[in-house]
């Protein structure tokens, strides 16, 4: 008789019950950011959107059950499949899809609509995790690179196209995963040498100060290690460099289209123009920081109530809790999310499998990424991007492809006892 | 290899979990600035502000009330029109007006109201009142304004206007804000604290459309706003009203008291002006163009405007005369034109001769007993010690000094002492020759229309007077009014010396304003001619009456019109009778001071 695949015991519960506990969070903050005092609605209420965001939780709940109850082996081996058939329903996006803004972010039937893009993130994690688990995978050579950045890059330029670039952007989280499975040091040390350097460049007018900086620091590593020629040719060329790419990039920054300039620029200086560009940082920050330490208490904020921060139920939804709970409820918010991504960490060293490793590697990297990103961006750190905060953001398939992407690693963690030992 | 990595990653994301708290904890517990912005943004303190008092006269007619007044407001996110035509027939405006007002509310604001029609009346609020519904992002707005059921007295209750850069400096309560209406003159101004009230606030909420969300808290933090306090003035509105139709066209003042109260009946000055014109918001066009006339309708004679008292002084002179002893009923002096010119009458006379007929002489060699008293050898300072005695006695009748009316700006007048004379001819250089123009009231003496028909009530009380005031009841309670009004003021001369004046007074009404006589209405009065060096004397005139039982204290001033039998006179005699009779039974006399022909 073959053993049932619902292992409830070795489900890991500490991980389930951040989740509720996230999601639940987040449904009470949905219901505050469209609370009206004058209308009297109830949270059930399914014409605003606490409402309709517990129909999704019900739904999350469904299509928990199903992967819960699904054999594990499910997804490694449709893995490529799945990923095949989400870069199909990109593809097709653009020309089917129902078009809002200039953007065609959303594709089905009727009032069904997902959008594609959320759920190719579990899709390429699946694919990752498939193609890297062969024991001959080595990051450290090129054409794994190759192989590893073209599963990945496919789906980034198909979202480009629609266009979504805060969705593009999250895939810049598998580097993440990649760092793990062991991407040489080098890429990112020079990846965070060239952000650091666009910052500075963006940040300080007068490029004089960063062409000091460089050389000093070029002739700091070049007397810190031995002198060869080919060492200081190499460090003067790589500063020569920099030097002319902190020229250029003002140049290039102007070549963007002019809302993506306007949002980078606020971040450098919020007051620029604070009824325009600047309107959605500085509300967000104003309602944020109106909450002081403690709050000012359940459906007492006002900035949020009364529309002053846009989008405040989807991408803004931290600033309803910024405001009505304050510093101590940001807190309890932030170290949740901490503990869920350190649990991860553990989950994913103990996997018997590389696949069920990467994968869960690459859950711990969209999840950090947008809760980084999307709290970064409400306190003014990060230019205004369009992306969720899992788990509370309003939205079915934000939901949906955050908790599919979560309980796949729950369910793969609760059969390692299953799998064989591949791990190398 | 790869063992530390996950370590590295553990850090990074712990890392980041610390940059956001920090940065949170900045801006939500260091940063106190977010909170005050946040209820800039969200939070609408609207001033509630309370209905000004009324007053009233001292029958309780109303005076002053206040008008509401509507303007129809105009938010240009919501506006919108489908039938223009029709809109224009409705509200009753132009095309272009439409255009203008929206282009101008457009450039204010798109989202906060402004006004599309400014002082809608009553009638025509009615009218447009059912069809504001069907236009949205119209909406009536509520002022009230100063309004006035009949155009008088406009000096004595003053007007209000908008609070000044200066005065919200000196208003160190911070009761006051910028756009405040405050009383500016008269008894507007001088109660000002009594007829504000209290302002409301009220917090409420709104959302970044600017739409109302409701109170802030449920209207925890909201006060009520206080009507003001309603007055009781003095003034009676009837007496008020015909002074003001006798004035018409004329220059000068009228002040009548009562004299056992000190409350003024009546207070004009001519030429005068509609109070409801400084109301509104053409208050700033009128005010300068009444200011620029050169008639000065702003100017308030009857505590502005100083003359020298003329004859009428003759009568403090016999007053302190008899009170000192120097004068006698008995005491006689000729008629000595040689020391200074006079009219034909018998000579010598007595002191009621000398009142009755207003001899000049006798007042010259009685105002010299007064002064020189030979209390020192030296006539110089002989001269001096007794100006000095005699001007403390005539302080006390008033003079020299503002009385404190309840109005701003009153003047003091002047009574010289010997420092002016000093400072003209050097001290030890002035005698009484020099001075001896005092006697008769003319020479470096003003008195005002006011201080002159105190004198009046000062003769009528024999010895006494309340200093005299507008406002009779603060909120219906007379003991509510300041106490310096409730104050007896003594002059120092007893009440036996004033039997001889009244009598002299009341006869001299036979021999210098026959006009004056009102047959069963014994008045007292004095005439008197204020010498004015630009042109025709100004007709002066106090007077009290009945007699016996003083009901009211008049001074009359008509600017160049001569003899003071004539204009002042006859006008002084008909307010009398108008005051206590309530009717004019001499129409002939009230047609000869409407035509104003005083000149002949």
């Amino acid at each position: 008789m073959r053993e049932s695949d619902i292992h409830i015991n070795r489900v890991d519960w500490v991980t389930v019950l951040l989740y509720f506990a996230l999601v639940m969070i987040g449904w009470f903050n949905i219901y505050a950011a469209v609370y009206d005092g004058q209308a009297e609605k109830s949270i059930f209420d399914f014409s605003i959107n606490s409402g309709m965001q517990l129909v999704w939780i019900f739904t999350a709940i469904v299509l928990i059950t199903v992967i819960m109850v699904a054999d594990h082996r499910l997804f490694e081996n449709l893995s490529i499949i799945i990923y095949l058939i989400f870069i199909g329903i990109l593809i097709v996006t653009p020309f089917f899809g129902k078009e809002v803004n200039g953007q065609t972010l959303s594709i089905g039937f009727g009032s069904f609509r997902i959008q594609p893009g959320e759920f190719a993130k579990f899709a390429t994690a699946l694919a990752l995790a498939k193609i890297m688990e062969r024991p001959t995978f080595d990051l450290s050579k090129t054409k794994n690179q190759m192989v590893a950045f073209g599963v990945l890059l496919l789906p980034v330029l198909l979202i480009l196209l629609q266009p979504d670039t805060g969705t593009a952007m999250v895939y810049f989280s598998f580097l993440i995963m990649f760092y793990r499975e062991g991407l040489p040091q080098r890429y990112y040390i020079l990846g965070l040498g060239f952000i650091a350097l666009s910052l500075l460049s963006l940040g300080i007018k007068e490029n004089i100060y960063i062409v000091f900086g460089i050389t000093a620091l070029v002739i700091f590593l070049i007397l810190l290690g031995k002198k060869s020629w080919q060492r200081i040719v190499a460090f003067s060329l790589i500063g020569l460099g920099a030097i002319a790419y902190s020229y250029s990039i003002d140049f290039v920054v102007s070549k963007l289209p002019e809302h993506q300039q306007n949002r980078i620029m606020v971040l450098f200086n919020p007051d620029l123009d604070p009824l325009g560009v600047g309107w959605n940082v500085t509300q967000s920050k104003i309602a944020i920081g109106s909450g002081g330490l403690w709050g000012k208490g359940y459906l007492q904020g006002t900035q949020t109530k009364f529309d002053f921060v846009p989008e405040q139920h989807t991408d803004f939804i931290f600033c309803t809790l910024g405001e009505e709970f304050g510093w101590i409820g940001s807190l309890v918010v932030i170290l949740l999310f901490l503990a869920l991504l350190y649990r991860l960490v553990v989950m994913a060293e103990r996997q018997k499998t590389r696949f069920s490793r990467i994968y869960g590697y690459s859950v711990i990297s969209i999840l950090l990424f947008h809760f980084m990103i999307n709290i970064a961006m409400t306190i003014g750190l990060f230019p205004v991007v369009g992306i969720p905060l899992p788990f509370f953001s309003y939205g079915g398939s934000s939901l949906w492809s955050f908790t599919v992407l979560l309980f796949i690693f729950i369910k793969l963690d609760s059969s390692r006892a299953q799998q064989l030992g591949r791990i190398n | 290899m790869n063992d530390q990595r996950p370590v590295v990653i553990l850090i990074f994301i712990f890392l980041i979990g610390a940059v956001l708290l920090t940065k949170l904890f900045m801006i939500q517990v260091v940063d106190d600035s977010f909170m005050k912005k946040a209820e800039r943004n969200a939070i609408q303190r609207v001033v509630d502000h309370p209905y000004r008092g009324l007053i009233y006269d001292r029958n309780g007619k109303l005076l002053v009330y206040n008008n509401p007044i509507f303007d129809l407001m105009v938010v240009p996110k919501e506006f919108q029109v489908k039938d223009t035509t029709r809109f224009l027939e409705l509200f009753g405006i132009t095309k272009e007006h439409l255009i203008e007002s929206y282009n101008a509310a457009r450039k204010y604001s798109w989202v906060k109201p402004s006004p599309m029609i400014k002082q809608i009346s009553t009638t025509d609020f009615a009218k447009i009142q059912d069809f504001l519904i069907d236009y949205p992002g119209l909406f009536i707005m509520t002022r009230s304004v100063r309004s006035y059921p009949e155009p008088i007295a406009a000096h004595a209750l003053g007007y209000i206007g908008e609070i000044s850069a200066g005065q919200l400096e000196r208003d160190t309560l911070k009761y006051y804000s910028q756009g405040d209406y405050v009383g500016l003159s008269g008894i507007e101004r001088y109660y000002e604290k009594e007829l504000r009230g209290v302002k409301g606030v009220k917090y409420k909420m709104v959302n970044v459309r600017g739409i109302d969300k409701g109170p802030f808290k449920d209207g925890e933090y909201d006060t009520a706003s206080v009507a003001g306090i309603n007055l009781t003035s003095t003034i009676d509105r009837e007496l008020q009203l015909y002074g003001e139709m006798l004035m018409q066209g004329k220059t000068g003042s009228v002040v009548a008291i009562e004299p056992k109260t000190g409350e003024i009946l009546a207070m004009i000055s001519a030429p005068f002006y509609d109070p409801n014109q400084l109301t509104g918001s053409d208050f700033g066009k009128t005010y300068t163009r009444l200011n620029r006339l050169e008639t000065k309708p702003l100017f308030n004679r009857p505590i502005m405007a100083m003359y020298p008292p003329g004859s009428i002084f003759k009568i403090v002179q016999s007053l302190i005369g008899l009170q000192d002893g120097i004068l006698v009923p008995e005491t006689t002096f000729a008629c000595n034109r040689s020391l200074v010119a006079c009219h034909n009458h018998p000579s010598p006379v007595n002191l009621f001769g000398a009142i009755r007929n207003s001899c000049n002489p006798y007042y010259h060699q009685a105002f010299r007993k007064i002064i020189n008293r030979e209390v020192s050898s030296n006539t110089f300072k002989d001269t001096e010690i007794g100006l000095n005695d005699w001007r403390d006695k005539v302080l006390k009748f008033g003079l020299g000094s503002a009385l404190g009316v309840d109005i701003v700006g009153e003047k003091g007048g002047d009574i010289p002492s010997s420092k002016l004379y000093n400072r003209i001819y050097g001290e030890g250089r002035w005698k009484y020759s020099t001075i001896y123009s005092l006697s008769i009231g003319q020479g470096e003496m003003l008195v005002t229309p006011l201080q002159m028909a105190n004198l009046a009530a000062i003769f009528a009380n024999k010895g006494y007077y309340y200093t005299p005031h507008l406002i009779k009841a603060v909120d219906g309670d007379p003991s509510k009014i300041p106490a310096q009004y409730r104050y007896k003021n003594e002059v120092g001369v007893d009440a036996r010396h004033f039997d001889l004046i009244q009598d002299a007074m009341a006869e001299a009404l036979y021999g210098t304003a026959n006009r004056a006589v009102i047959k069963d209405l014994v008045i007292a009065g004095k005439t008197g001619t204020a010498q004015n060096p630009h042109g025709e004397d100004h007709s002066v005139f106090v007077a009290f009456a009945p007699k016996d039982d003083p009901k009211i204290a008049i001074a009359v001033y008509v600017e160049n019109a001569g003899w003071g039998g004539r204009a002042a006179a006859s006008t002084a005699s008909l307010m009398i009778e108008k005051y206590i009779k309530g009717e004019i039974s001499r129409p002939a006399l009230q047609e000869y001071v409407l035509a104003g022909n005083f000149i002949y």
